[in-house]
């Protein structure tokens, strides 16, 4: 054990991902505990200033999901409030909150995402955006993946085989955020990378049972098959990691974070999001990763709260 | 420190892990997967479910759940009435009971029954666990899989969870102002006999049904029992909200009409309490033996203890001022519903005015998917179920429900203005994304619904 620590772990909040968040925070909260740490965990709403100014607190683990927690809100309050925290900070939270922005500096940095197109509402109701969306199919092919520009879980994503699917999954995914991405499919490998502290983790490999690695297929105990390291030859394996070291870099991240990617029959891996908060469920990537590297689930929730405490500032 | 309370031992999250040569390690969080009865297979984590996680809490008006204001119980009664329990009958409220439920009990539940002029006899029931024991028993004793059951479209949701547990399969029938409509039923049941299935059960909730909120007129209450029989169908009338008419008016149940074909499921969740879990199945005598066997298979026996609470309510209490109670809260709650769906719901939205019960039901323009609005909705602090929930054929996309008994009139009213300016804006999203001939060629004019409060007219 470390040095006990007063740690608050923050979940819930009212993001559309409240209940992965409370299972994110519960399973951290009891490691940490189990380890002696001095923990309270903290459901975020109007309080949440007043609760962190209840106790010292020497970090606050950050097991949120979703918007206000993941997007810069809550690391941007907690920077203003001088209160050490996990993850990376509001910038680089509120860069890679949004997929357009984050696929944009891939895309100039030379890293490989599949092409898309970005589409808000606005452009849709005030500029007639809706008549030019079979330039999008000319433009990307089919199938598309179509999925909220900001969001986690795989909600409101969906895929398009055909082109009079596309108005229906953009409808359907503006209910989740106001700017919809609508991106090439790609075929390959699923493969998550987790970085902690600027290295990469062995990568993992996901294999739903049957269907797309949806909200019930990463969140239904036996749902998905993992592989880890990912089934890839060693070159195309350190290429994953490259990549997503390079991801961590370019959004300026600091202690954690998670790619996804798809790795096609090619070999290249072509990054899909940058995950800021990564998922601790016991259903989740990292802490698979981390195992695999020989950490078991609380070393890997201590290590993160030490790097917090060491006080790296945010960038 | 230790934590006593871990669900199961932390580190390494693998369970099933499959190390292979060269460290490849292959892992299925679920060892038991392979193992699991077919008939599980839907149930997975679900992103509605999780959804309605968020509209737990406070900030959000949550207009989903089916739960009634149990703040208009008088509770110190109920205090007081638990602890006589306890101080005259305690060892033995708080010893096992027998399978069919405790007598005196049940002499009370027969007088709940006469409250609505349907005559039974104490031996005809069994106690279980809320009504949903009962339909979970029902299902059990009569579906095998594929064994066909014909219910209302929409339907309630625990009834078709509880076919679907024993892989029976649903069809729906429509139904309108005056309920099941019984020339679709006579269509429906001829279409499966030309397939040849033969529908078992007719499962209905004739009074203020859930989720439509519609009653069976009185005169169709015949023709339905007349056409089970010409079809051989034993009929489980579902009946929570029979005495929650808003003008007390109660209409003839279809086990009056005919005992012989109807197993009938009551509650006392709607004018108790939902947390005593206190409901009853009223079958023929043959059926009867085997649901009690089938609930000491379940659950050996129900609590005696709140068997004992709910005897003494009904037996010392004026239950019936209660049930007026609960119905005038009601009443008033679904009035600022009906008011403020008319201010603030944009035209192409229709609905009919619930004379009792519980729920709204509101039919959406087309192309205006409500399960996909929920998560917009959550985000804008108000909750309701996709009418998807309520069908089992995946109907229903263009429907929702909306709950009027738990919140206050203001949260309610607030509640229903939230989802009238989030409907408002989806539909001109809707109109620019699909342009003026809508997703099924007519958003703007050329639509055979009602544009404001329904009148008559098919529910579906």
């Amino acid at each position: 054990m470390t040095v006990a620590r007063r740690i608050a772990v923050l979940a819930g909040g009212l993001s559309l991902e409240r209940e992965v968040s409370l299972r994110s925070g519960r399973r951290v909260a009891e490691a940490l505990t189990d380890r002696g740490h001095h923990v309270r965990r903290i459901d975020v709403d109007d309080r949440l200033v007043a609760a962190l100014a209840e106790d010292d607190f020497d970090v606050a683990y950050l097991a949120l999901h979703g918007k206000a927690g993941e997007d810069g809100t809550v690391q941007g309050l907690l920077e203003l409030l001088d209160v050490a925290f996990t993850g990376p900070g509001s910038v680089a939270s509120a860069l890679a909150w949004d997929k357009a922005v984050m696929k944009g500096l891939w895309r100039r940095a030379g890293l490989s995402t599949p092409d898309w197109v970005a589409l808000s509402s606005e452009a849709v109701r005030e500029m007639g955006a809706a008549r030019a969306l079979h330039r999008v199919v000319d433009r990307l092919g089919l199938p598309l993946v179509v999925k909220p520009s900001q969001g986690g879980a795989a909600m409101g994503v969906r895929s398009v085989h055909a082109a009079d699917e596309l108005a229906a999954a953009i409808v359907a995914s503006f209910s989740y955020h106001s700017v919809v991405l609508i991106e090439q499919f790609v075929h390959g490998q699923e493969v998550a990378v987790s970085v902690v502290d600027g290295s990469a983790l062995p990568p993992v490999e996901v294999v739903p049972k049957e269907g797309s690695y949806d909200f019930a297929a990463r969140y239904t105990h036996g749902a998905t098959e993992f592989h880890v390291p990912a089934r890839l030859d060693p070159e195309r394996l350190e290429r994953c990691r490259v990549d997503a070291v390079g991801a961590y870099e370019l959004a300026g991240a600091r202690h954690v974070t998670r790619a996804d990617m798809i790795v096609d029959s090619d070999g290249v891996p072509w990054l899909l999001e940058l995950d800021t908060c990564p998922g601790m469920t016991e259903t989740s990537l990292l802490p698979m990763a981390a195992a695999a590297e020989g950490w078991d689930f609380a070393g890997l929730c201590e290590r993160i709260v030490e790097l917090a405490y060491a006080g790296d500032p945010p960038n | 420190m230790t934590n006593l309370f871990l669900r199961k031992p932390l580190g390494s999250p693998t369970r099933a892990d499959d190390v292979q040569e060269g460290g490849l390690r292959s892992t299925d969080l679920d060892p038991d997967f392979h193992r699991y009865a077919s008939r599980t297979r839907g149930l997975n984590a679900s992103e509605i479910r999780a959804l309605f996680a968020v509209a737990s809490r406070p900030e959000v008006v949550s207009l989903a759940g089916g739960m009634p204001d149990t703040t208009a119980l008088d509770i110190d009664a109920v205090a007081e009435v638990t602890a006589e329990v306890l101080r005259t009958s305690g060892a033995a409220a708080l010893q096992y009971g027998g399978g069919q439920g405790m007598p005196e009990l049940r002499d009370r539940l027969v007088e709940v029954m006469a409250a609505e002029h349907v005559a039974a006899h104490p031996d005809d029931l069994v106690v279980t666990v809320g009504g949903q024991q009962g339909l979970d028993l029902l299902a059990k004793l009569f579906c095998d899989p594929g064994d066909v059951v014909v219910a209302e479209g929409p339907s309630y949701v625990g009834a078709l969870g509880a076919f679907a547990a024993y892989e029976a399969s649903v069809v729906h029938v429509p139904m309108d102002a005056d309920g099941l409509v019984p020339e679709a039923l006579e269509e429906r049941l001829g279409r499966l006999q030309a397939a040849g299935r033969r529908a078992k059960l007719l499962y209905t909730v004739p009074n203020h049904q859930n989720p439509a909120g519609v009653s069976l007129s009185v005169s169709r209450r015949a023709l339905i029992v007349e056409i089970a029989a010409r079809h051989d169908l034993l009929i489980v009338e579902d009946n929570p909200y029979g005495l929650l008419d808003f003008k007390g008016e109660v209409r003839p149940s279809l086990c009056s009409l005919a005992p012989d074909r109807v197993a009938y499921v009551g509650t006392l969740s709607k004018i108790f309490s939902p947390g005593i879990r206190c409901g009853w199945v009223a079958a023929p005598e043959a059926i009867l033996d085997k649901l009690v066997l089938l609930k000491e298979a379940a659950d050996l026996c129900q609590s005696n203890f709140t068997q004992a609470v709910a005897e003494r309510w009904f037996s010392s209490q004026p239950w019936l001022d209660q049930v007026v109670a609960f119905r005038e809260r009601y009443q008033e709650r679904c009035e600022a519903m009906l008011a403020e769906l008319e201010a603030s719901f944009p035209d192409g939205c229709s609905w009919r005015a619930p004379t009792g019960g519980l729920f709204a039901w509101v039919r959406l323009p087309p192309g205006v998917n409500s399960g996909e609005l929920l998560a917009r909705a959550i985000s804008a602090r108000v909750a309701y179920v996709p009418g998807r929930a309520f069908y089992a054929d995946g109907d229903g996309a263009e429907e929702l429900r909306l709950n009027f008994s738990y919140a206050t009139p203001a949260r309610i009213r607030e509640g229903v203005r939230r989802l009238g300016e989030l409907l408002h804006d989806e539909l001109e999203l809707v109109r620019a994304v699909y342009g003026d001939d809508g997703p099924m060629g007519g958003l703007a004019g050329g639509d055979e619904r009602p544009r404001r409060r329904d009148g008559g007219g098919t529910t579906s």
